[in-house]
Order: structure tokens, then C-alpha cells, then sequence
């Protein structure tokens, strides 16, 4: 990614690096400085607004779960509710035990996350570093399997479960997870592949197996795009909701997607309490995508233009 | 020295390839057996040959839903291309606070679940939703959304639209990476920032739109979750919203398979649905020769 000095007389739309200010060249004077400032100012505004519309859907999320009954139903609805209730917050999470299917959540997304990066991690590396004379055609049939639709895998799925007679358990839902998924591993062997040689060389001549090549020199280079596959593995498990709701028939195994649902079909009028609930159902995701943001960005900017 | 590696290639794949047998190729193929069978899980199956095949061909729900899922998919990657893609460019005009934006856009494709669909369905209700509220203070007044059968598909698209913030980031990496020589030659020869966008920009970015297109349509063909949530009140019953208008072709699968419980024609259905989507790429693939640029 390179910086250049736009020639004088232009008007600068050259992109930039996400880089500090002190880097860049300095800016141009007079005209051009006022076209620059007012062309930046006139973005500013655009993105303040567009931030506006998509942050407004939360705050309607937050502001409702406030909301008396009244208050809810009539119209126009006010932003900001007259006296917050917050035992809506109490009301909502115990109507139904939603500290079980907090616990339940926890317990499946954490069994899938670590189960994806462990059966994600080996294959990535085979894919990357070991030789084998199929290994061209295995992975065109992996990357293939990434077209298919989840939907013509669903229904014989759920006949080996059935038939094996796992259905309103937990295995359907974290078992797939522990061998591999074709993105995650695709993602990871990209960023395998441009670990150099010569420190894999290097590695071998001090007698290193490829276990210890793997987790000693591959792993600890790829922080980045693991944490992100963890983070999306986390993400994706966490909202997962059709999963729980052909699996799982007894109310005690719900998870927080599934009682969120139940909520909404047994007492959809109490949207108050049901957006209280969400609201602090939505908090884990949201906490583990801020501590994990630069690693969100990183691995999707790998995914996106994953060229090699 | 290379057979042994073999062996350690296969090793590690093992994970992998069990999966592949049990959750990836082997359901598929399985999945095309049963869709020659009628079965309902509650006795043994029984061969039908193509029946299921005629049966949908004479499905006027199997059309239904396939236009609402063309309509939908259609419409919100569309949206969803050009809202992240303005948004991007905006990104990149290095303005203060970059991080900040492109956490806040990229929110709602995180949190996206059954929380944020039932806040979907508060927002656009007709009555004292969010937006008909705000519609309301500049004198429209707001149509009924998911309960109208003409504005329920609509409704979707906005809310998918709203979750698409996390192609921006993809789009913010492809910006960078355009050359800035391009843009001052453009420059020299005269062209003004609209011209620059349409003749160098765009262009340049060909290659990430399409990628986006194509990863967009696929998704868009699965998020039949959210909309049972949205129009189902929340049971394992019913869904597809008033007459059907929201019925989208992954529902009507679901809704075949574990409510009707006619696992053949379920099957059937996601063939169907598979050659669609083949379809709808192919065409894609295409008409990309005609505007994408590669070097």
C-alpha cells in the first residue's frame, strides 16, 4: 500500500492508509486545503448520519426494554421512555429461567468454538505444509463443499441423529464442530501458507516434529486470523438457532436463542420485557467483539481478499 | 521420506475428513436418496421415484417461495453492495475516528439473532414500531410492514441492509489497495471526482463487488431463521407471514421437514433449491465477464 503526494491543482481524492496523521504528507496549502477540508467535512457529516440510522436500532432496543406497557403500545412511541423500569429487566429474565439457558449457551458455543479450532487448526496445516499427491484435489472438494447449502445437509443430518438417538441433546449441536468446517479451515491455511520456509527448515534440522512445528511456529504467528476464526466460530454459535430449535425439545436444555424465541411465541405481548432480555442477551456477544475487534477486521479483510 | 508424510498429510486431516463423510458429502448424497423416497420418520421409507420431483414442479408454494427468495436476495445484496460500498468510500476520506464508524457498521451483522429480530419486528410494527414512528414526524404515514403481504419482503430488506455492515471492512481493504497512480492520471487528464469514481474506482473494485455479490446471494438463500422467528410467533407452528408473502424457499424446506414431516419432499426441495442457486451464480459468473476488471 503506497502513500503519493497528489501533483498541485488536484483535487485530493487519493486513498489513504489507516495510518496516523504525523506519516502523511503534509497538506496541501491554500485551495486545495479548503476543497480537502470541506470535501472531509462533507463525509463527516454523511458517516455521523449513517452511524446515526445504525446505532438508532439499538438504541430503540435499550429504550423499549424501559417502557411501560402503556408506553409501548401507544403512538408515537417516545424515544426516551417517562420513568425507565428497569424491573422490566427482572420480570423478563424470570419468566422464563433464562440464567439455565445462559449456562446452556455458554456450555455449547464453548464445546463448539474450542471443537472448530482444534479440527480447523490440524487440517489447515496439512493443507499447507504437508505433501501428499491428492492434496490439490482434497481441497478443491473441501473449498466445493463450501457451495453446498445448509439446507440439503439438514434433513439427513437430523435422520443420524434421530437414529442414533441423540436428538434433545446437545451432541447434534457441538459435534459437527469438532471435524472441521470447510471456512474456517480454508481461512487458516491461507494464512499457513505465507509462513516462510526457511523457519520451518530450520525447525526440522532441530529435529522438530510437525506437532511442534504446528503449535510452537504456525500457531503463535497466526494470533490474528485464529482469534478471528474463534471469534466467529463464538459468534456464529452463539445466534445459532435453528440448530437448538429441531434438536432440542425439553425447555431445560434451551439455549438463549431458542428461549428468546419461546419468549416471543408464549408472551409476544410483553415486548418490553422480551427487549430486556435481548438487550442483555446480545451483551456477551458484544463484549467478546470488542476485546476481539482488531482480530474481527484482520480475518475478514483475509477472507475477503484471500488471492493466493 | 515422502510416503511418510503421506501418512502425516492424512493424519491430520483425519478430523476433517470424518466430517466430510458424516456432516458434508455423505448427507448430500444421502440427501438425493431420500429425495426418491416419501418418509416420515414415524415409518419405514417408501420408494416414490420422482414423484416428489413432479410434486414440486405442480408446487404453486415452491414458485411462491422462490420469488420471495429471488425478491429478497436480490434486493438486499443490491442495497446491501451499495450502502457498505458508499459507506467504504466515505471510510476512506481519511476522516478522525475510522474505528469507531467501522465498529459501529459492523455491529449489527454480530449481534445478529433472534434478539435483533424480534427488535425487527417492534421497529416495524405499523402501530407504535420505530419506524413508522419517525415516518409519522415527516408526515408519512407508514405502511404495515410485515403484516402487509406488499411490504413484508420490504421490511426484511431493511433489516438485512442494516446488518451488512461487515462487507465495509472487506471494501475498506480493496480501497487501499487501489493504486493512487490511477486516480492521478485521471486527475491530469481532467476528470472530476464523479467521473474518478465511475472510471476508476468502480473498476477497480470489480473484482471485491462480485465477491461480495456472490457471497451475499448465497447467505441471503439461507437466512430463512430469521424470518420464522419474525412470523411465527415464536412457535415451532406456522410461519411465512400473511399469505405467504414471506415465505422464502429455506422456510418452506423447514417447515416441510419438521412440521409436515415429509422428509422426501423436503429433500426434493433442497435439490431444487440447489439448482437455483447454481443458476443464479452461473448467471452471475456470466455477466461478470462483462464488468469485471481483473489485472
Amino acid at each position: 500500500m503506497t502513500l503519493s503526494t497528489a501533483p498541485i491543482g488536484a483535487t485530493p481524492t487519493v486513498p489513504v492508509v489507516d495510518e496516523p496523521l504525523a506519516r502523511l504528507p503534509r497538506h496541501p496549502a491554500g485551495k486545495n486545503a479548503r476543497i480537502l477540508r470541506s470535501q472531509r467535512i462533507f463525509a463527516y457529516v454523511l458517516l455521523l448520519a449513517g452511524a446515526a440510522v445504525f446505532i438508532l436500532p439499538f438504541l430503540w432496543m435499550l429504550s423499549t426494554a424501559l417502557k411501560s406497557n402503556l408506553e409501548m403500545t401507544t403512538y408515537p412511541s417516545p424515544l426516551v421512555p417517562a420513568v425507565p423500569m428497569w424491573d422490566n429487566f427482572v420480570k423478563g429474565w424470570t419468566i422464563l429461567p433464562f440464567t439455565r439457558f445462559l449456562l446452556n449457551s455458554i456450555l455449547v458455543t464453548g464445546l463448539s468454538v474450542i471443537g472448530n479450532l482444534i479440527s480447523c487448526i490440524l487440517p489447515a496445516y496439512a493443507f499447507a505444509r504437508l505433501k501428499a499427491r491428492s492434496r490439490g484435489a482434497l481441497f478443491a472438494m473441501m473449498v466445493a463443499t463450501m457451495a453446498i447449502p445448509a439446507e440439503v445437509t439438514i434433513v439427513p443430518t437430523f435422520i443420524l441423529f434421530s437414529k442414533v438417538g441423540l436428538v434433545n441433546t446437545y451432541w447434534p449441536l457441538f459435534l459437527p464442530a469438532w471435524f472441521g468446517y470447510a471456512y474456517f479451515i480454508f481461512l487458516i491455511r491461507q494464512f499457513f501458507i505465507t509462513i516462510p520456509d526457511e523457519l520451518v527448515d530450520a525447525a526440522k534440522l532441530d529435529g522438530a516434529g510437525h506437532m511442534r512445528i504446528l503449535f510452537s511456529i504456525f500457531v503463535p504467528l497466526s494470533r490474528p486470523v485464529i482469534a478471528a476464526v474463534a471469534v466467529f466460530s463464538f459468534v456464529g454459535n452463539w445466534n445459532n438457532f435453528i440448530g437448538p430449535l429441531i434438536y432440542l425439545r425439553s425447555q431445560e436444555l434451551f439455549t438463549v436463542a431458542l428461549g428468546m424465541n419461546f419468549f416471543n411465541g408464549q408472551y409476544f405481548t410483553q415486548y418490553n420485557q422480551m427487549m430486556a432480555v435481548g438487550v442483555v442477551t446480545i451483551l456477551p456477544v458484544l463484549i467478546v467483539f470488542f476485546f476481539a475487534q482488531r482480530a474481527f477486521v484482520e480475518g475478514a479483510k483475509g477472507a475477503g481478499l484471500g488471492g493466493r | 521420506m515422502a510416503r511418510s508424510e503421506e501418512r502425516r498429510f492424512f493424519g491430520f486431516l483425519t478430523p476433517w475428513m470424518i466430517g466430510f463423510v458424516l456432516f458434508g458429502g455423505g448427507p448430500v448424497v444421502a440427501s438425493l436418496v431420500i429425495s426418491f423416497t416419501n418418509w416420515s420418520l414415524l415409518a419405514p421409507p417408501t420408494w416414490a421415484g420422482l414423484a416428489n420431483y413432479q410434486k414440486l414442479v405442480a408446487d404453486p408454494l415452491f414458485y411462491k417461495s422462490l420469488v420471495n427468495t429471488l425478491y429478497f436476495g436480490l434486493g438486499s445484496v443490491a442495497l446491501g453492495i451499495t450502502t457498505s460500498f458508499l459507506l467504504a468510500i466515505l471510510l476512506n476520506q481519511r476522516v478522525r475516528g475510522v474505528g469507531f464508524f467501522r465498529t459501529v457498521f459492523y455491529l449489527p451483522s454480530v449481534v445478529a439473532g433472534v434478539a435483533t429480530a424480534v427488535l425487527w419486528v417492534n421497529i416495524l410494527n405499523p402501530d407504535y414500531g420505530l419506524l413508522n414512528t419517525l415516518l409519522g414526524y415527516v408526515g408519512i404515514k407508514g405502511p404495515g410492514w410485515l403484516i402487509d403481504p406488499n411490504w413484508a419482503i420490504p421490511g426484511l430488506i431493511l433489516m438485512a441492509v442494516w446488518g451488512s455492515g461487515n462487507t465495509i471492512v472487506i471494501y475498506l481493504a480493496g480501497l487501499q489497495n487501489v493504486s493512487p497512480s490511477l486516480y492521478e492520471a485521471a486527475t491530469l487528464d481532467g476528470a472530476g471526482w464523479w467521473r474518478r469514481f465511475w472510471s476508476v474506482t468502480v473498476p477497480q473494485m470489480s473484482p471485491v463487488i462480485f465477491f461480495n455479490l456472490v457471497t451475499g446471494l448465497i447467505a441471503s438463500f439461507q437466512s430463512y431463521a430469521l424470518v420464522l422467528v419474525m412470523t411465527s410467533g415464536g412457535g415451532r407452528g406456522g410461519g411465512g407471514g400473511p399469505n405467504n408473502s414471506t415465505l422464502m424457499l429455506g422456510l418452506y424446506i423447514y417447515q416441510q421437514a419438521f412440521q409436515s414431516f415429509n422428509m422426501g419432499y423436503a429433500s426434493a426441495l433442497s435439490w431444487a433449491m440447489f439448482l437455483v442457486i447454481g443458476i443464479v451464480l452461473g448467471v452471475q459468473f456470466m455477466l461478470s465477464r462483462r464488468w469485471v476488471h481483473y489485472e
